[in-house]
């Protein structure tokens, strides 16, 4: 009975201890099939930035958002070596950090950005790390679970391919192939988070601070991520989540001591670097309060282009609230299963921050694999599958009729906007819906049966 | 009151017309430039040169160079922030004889005018549609169609409007109105009812499509009247060729239209001041303008000039046609969803694993290269063509087009032998939803951009898509499958639009008329940007083969 996860003993399961060199057996098996994926990918990306549709893409709204633009960032370095502040004339909205590192590399553009690869290997690594402490969970845990819930627990066997599909999904997915070749910083920004993310759940708690710290600064939105990167360190070193726990307290102050101390450190190195405090509203007033209106995928320009100025404050106050806003709840239902909350934070993030761009929501679908086994629960893929191919096809179309053929406005652009953010998060709350039911079923079995023995079935209200 | 009420003038056009009725071998430029400068005008020429990818019946050479030339009436009294073109093609022989003429008599009319708010452009272009392509990228500076020109010395402000006049007879009947531009977009329908409006009011009969309009629209021939010239327009619309010059100003958000002067031996017939009036009428009213025409619709079909459908009406009759094929891959989800019965010991075959990306993968990649092939190889190799076989380039470059076309319906029988394991029934289920949701996405962004090409194409790709799977009668629905490709849609459209126009064609005319419709097709792609070719090529074909391909799927 292979496929079986583990053996009966007296009713309960039994998981065999995993050994660590399972990670690299691993490695040493997928080599192959990973070394053609990134092969094939780096091979798409660099005929890609050969052929003339590399400037097409990278003016693509789509793509490229105010903040993440490539123009911008060689204009802020034109700006810097004329010895002008690069923030002077609302063009350049990059942190300091950014503009000395592009600095240095600016001939290797294009080879910096294909550090998407490194995201993808960080993918990878995590992905398998995360397999390998869930087979730990489990047999920890092991005599929770009902007997007929089998087959929602998977086999390791299952779990082998999930880290070749997330390098896939992320290489392959033309989102950020996209968004590679047309050089947007979004791929630095997703490279960091990605960091984050395997300190995170290697346990590392100082890297895990750091790698936060450089994601807030480069955009504030990551800061949403605090609260699961400390519930995991917390799962991890086997601290409970009670309030009134003195240890609790402590983690908690630890690593807001670490995270906060490194943000300071790196603001007091960018005023160094550029000599001025100018950087602050020229990128963080930037992405709070949205003066750049120019279409892009989000749901901010539309609504702040039609808006009077008297009730404009109030209404940013509401946009930006809303990205923070589900931090909270989310954390207090999924503080067992942290890795779960990234996800959804992630996604959380993507959807509603201020300058969306394919390449944020390249980011959280990488994600989509290793939550696989809840492919049994998901009530609308195909809806939501088509919804995402016919608007982003829709995208490109629309923005030629509006803009060149002067037939659509801005309206019908909003609309597939609205279409696609819609669809975003059907997809996202179905997963969550997916997850929970899951939860639920191992808890209470999965063939649920009324006291006298007839068949039941599960409602959400 | 009013143009050539003077009898002076009336002469000097005639003469003017009179001595442009010998045929012209080229453009006769400096004699342009200078009657032009003596009525007042600033006159500037632009020079141009393209090389063609393959050269054409028509043109018979690789280089096509022209001169255009053109003069601004600059508007006494106003800023010189906004303009209207007046154009006409020069060609030589009389096609267009007629309409120089009017143009400079026209010219000098409205220099003596004190009421012009905008300036004036008069423009000769030279070669048709080339001509006006390079003057219209270097008005603009683009550059989008690799033309090599000269840029313009003189400029007029953003082009508000523009018609373009083509009259080969001094002797007209009725004018014809031409609306159809580049990739099917269609100018301000507001355009059109001015026009038509004031020609009833002077009282020139006006038609479109070259037919006349009936009154009687509750009669069958009446109706039938008005589905045939809609059918007309349709067909225009879709082989994304711009119908006139007017076609390539569209393009640069200019509202332009081409009128056409057609002598049809009418009792009733109008002269070249009647024209003259009406052109000067028109211009009169687009002086007006406060703002570019925008208010009226952008999406319409017209059955008649006083008769349009709008984009509401004509929009749910294809929204329903791309529904079919939705529902076939909601049903086809369905059935991939619903797991296989159970065997006799009760466990489900788990080992039927799903078909995997690789199988859907493989016959899309071949597909999307074969169309790849189609698009690159006929213009690439009419060298190597024109050695081996005793053709000219135009044939060379159409017979490998259809080579590549027929070559690529024998793929099914070789992709199954490059696919290591055999397809399973699984496998052409998933290939279909992946094409169904492909056809369904591509046909919709046809029909936003080039609706009457989207609606052809759906009429044609949507029962074939529905309908194949790999259980019915080989032969037949093979049969069927050719007939509904888009190659033979365009043979049959060739014969319909010939039907339409009343001038029906022997089967042989017919098929040459076809193979210069592909010809046509990719010289327009490659001199004007013309969508229509790489869409069939790219787009519509793999599309195409893939349901081709779960045909004869093994």
């Amino acid at each position: 009975m292979s496929g079986l996860p583990g053996f009966l003993i007296d009713d309960r399961l039994h998981f065999p201890s995993c050994p660590s060199q399972g990670g690299q057996r691993f490695l040493v098996e997928m080599a192959a099939p990973l070394t053609l994926l990134l092969v094939l990918a780096v091979t798409i990306r660099a005929a890609l930035f050969r052929s003339s549709l590399a400037e097409l893409i990278a003016e693509r709204v789509e793509v490229v958002s105010p903040i993440t633009a490539w123009k911008r960032v060689v204009e802020g370095l034109a700006l810097l070596d004329l010895g002008v502040s690069p923030y002077s004339g609302d063009v350049f909205h990059e942190t300091p950090l950014i503009i000395y590192l592009f600095h240095f590399v600016v001939d290797y553009a294009e080879i910096t950005f294909m550090l998407d690869i490194k995201t993808t290997l960080t993918f990878t690594d995590l992905s398998l790390m995360l397999f390998q402490f869930r087979k730990q969970k489990f047999a920890l845990e092991a005599d929770r679970y009902p007997l007929d819930c089998l087959e929602l627990i998977r086999s390791p066997k299952e779990m082998y391919y999930i880290p070749l599909k997330v390098a896939m999904f992320y290489l392959l997915n033309p989102f950020t192939i996209l968004s590679c070749v047309a050089k947007s910083t979004c791929g630095l920004n997703n490279a960091v988070v990605a960091l984050f993310i395997f300190s995170t759940i290697k346990g590392n708690t100082l890297l895990s601070a750091i790698f936060l710290c450089l994601a807030t600064y480069q955009s504030i939105y990551p800061l949403t991520l605090c609260a699961p990167a400390m519930l995991y360190l917390m799962q991890r070193q086997y601290i409970p989540v009670n309030f009134r726990r003195a240890s609790f307290w402590w983690f908690i102050a630890q690593y807001l001591f670490m995270y906060l101390g490194s943000l300071f450190v790196l603001i007091c190195l960018s005023f160094f670097l550029l000599g001025s405090w100018d950087y602050m509203p020229s990128v963080y007033g930037f992405i709070l309060s949205v003066p750049d209106l120019t279409p892009n995928i989000g749901l901010f320009w539309y609504f702040f282009a039609e808006m009077f100025e008297h009730f404009r404050l109030f209404f940013l106050c509401v946009f930006q609230i809303n990205v923070f806003f589900y931090t909270i709840p989310l954390s207090v239902k999924l503080k067992e299963h942290p890795v779960f909350l990234i996800f959804m934070q992630l996604a959380v993030i993507s959807i509603f921050k201020s300058y969306p761009t394919v390449g944020d929501i390249a980011l959280y679908m990488a994600f989509l694999p290793v939550w696989s086994h809840l492919y049994r629960f998901l009530r609308n893929t195909f809806l939501v599958s088509c919804v995402l191919l016919a608007c982003s096809t829709l995208f490109p179309v629309l923005w030629h009729l509006w803009i060149y053929a002067g037939s659509a406005n801005s309206n019908f652009y909003y609309a597939i906007t609205l279409l696609f953010n819609v669809a975003q998060i059907l997809l996202v709350s179905d997963y969550f819906y997916a997850f929970l039911r899951r939860e639920h079923h191992l808890t209470y079995g999965l063939y649920l049966k009324r006291k006298d023995g007839s068949e039941a079935t599960l409602v959400l209200k | 009151m009013g143009l050539l009420s003077d009898p002076n003038r009336r002469r000097a056009l005639i003469n003017l017309l009179t001595r442009l009725n010998a045929p012209i071998c080229g453009m006769p430029v400096e004699w342009l430039v200078k009657t032009m400068q003596a009525r007042g005008l600033e006159v500037y020429t632009q020079r141009f040169s393209r090389t063609l990818p393959f050269p054409d019946e028509n043109k018979e050479r690789y280089m096509v160079k022209g001169t255009n030339v053109y003069g601004i009436l600059r508007a006494p009294r106003a800023p010189r922030t906004e303009a209207l073109v007046l154009s006409a093609p020069c060609t030589p022989g009389d096609n267009n004889n007629q309409a120089v003429g009017l143009l400079l008599g026209l010219a000098q009319y409205f220099r003596n005018q004190i009421y012009w708010a905008k300036d004036i452009i008069f423009l000769v272009n030279d070669h048709d549609l080339i001509g006006m392509q390079a003057w219209l990228e270097g008005y603009h500076h683009t550059n989008t169609t690799g033309m090599d020109w000269s840029p313009l010395q003189g400029r007029g402000g953003s082009i508000q409007a523009a018609l373009s006049l083509e009259l080969s007879s001094d002797v007209v009947t009725s004018m014809d109105l031409v609306l159809e531009g580049l990739n099917g977009q269609l100018p301000n329908l507001d355009l059109a009812n001015l026009f038509y409006a004031f020609c009833q009011k002077i009282g020139v009969l006006c038609t479109i499509q070259g037919k006349l309009q009936r009154n009687d629209w509750d009669s069958v021939s009446g109706y039938s009247h008005a589905v045939q010239t809609m059918m007309l327009m349709v067909m225009k619309q879709a082989s994304g060729r711009p119908w006139g010059d007017h076609g390539l100003f569209l393009r640069y958000h200019i509202e332009a239209a081409t009128i056409k002067g057609i002598n049809s031996f009418r009792q009733y017939k109008t002269d070249a001041t009647t024209i003259g009036r009406l052109l000067e009428g028109m211009y009169r009213k687009l002086n007006n303008l406060l703002e570019r025409l925008h208010q009226s619709y952008f999406f319409y079909l017209m059955p008649s000039l006083s008769h349009f459908v709008s984009i509401g009406y004509y929009m749910p009759a294809f929204g329903l046609l791309a529904v079919i094929l939705l529902l076939r891959a909601l049903d086809l989800w369905v059935q991939l969803a619903t797991p296989p019965p159970t065997t006799e010991d009760g466990i489900a075959d788990i080992e039927q694993s799903s078909p995997g990306v690789l199988s859907v993968l493989t016959p899309l990649v071949i597909s999307h290269l074969t169309g790849a092939a189609l698009y690159m190889l006929p213009i690439r190799f009419q060298e190597m063509a024109v050695e081996h076989f005793p053709v000219s380039e135009t044939e060379a470059v159409v017979l490998t087009a259809i080579a590549v076309y027929t070559a690529g319906l024998a793929l099914p029988h070789n992709t199954h032998r490059l696919l290591s394991g055999e397809g399973t029934e699984q496998g052409w289920r998933v290939l279909k939803l992946v094409a169904l949701l492909y056809l369904a996405v591509l046909l919709g962004c046809t029909a936003l951009i080039n609706f009457s090409l989207g609606f052809i194409l759906a009429l044609t790709l949507v029962p074939a898509a529905a309908f194949v799977t790999p259980h019915v009668p080989k032969v037949l629905s093979a049969f069927v499958l050719v007939i509904l490709s888009p190659a033979c849609t365009l043979l049959f459209s060739v014969f319909f639009f010939q039907e339409l126009q009343e001038m029906p064609v022997s089967f042989l005319d017919g098929w040459l008329l076809y193979l210069s419709v592909i010809s046509q097709g990719i010289l327009d792609h490659f001199l004007y940007g013309s969508l229509v070719y790489p869409l069939i090529a790219l787009l519509v074909y793999p599309c195409w083969l893939l349901f081709w391909n779960i045909l004869f799927w093994k």
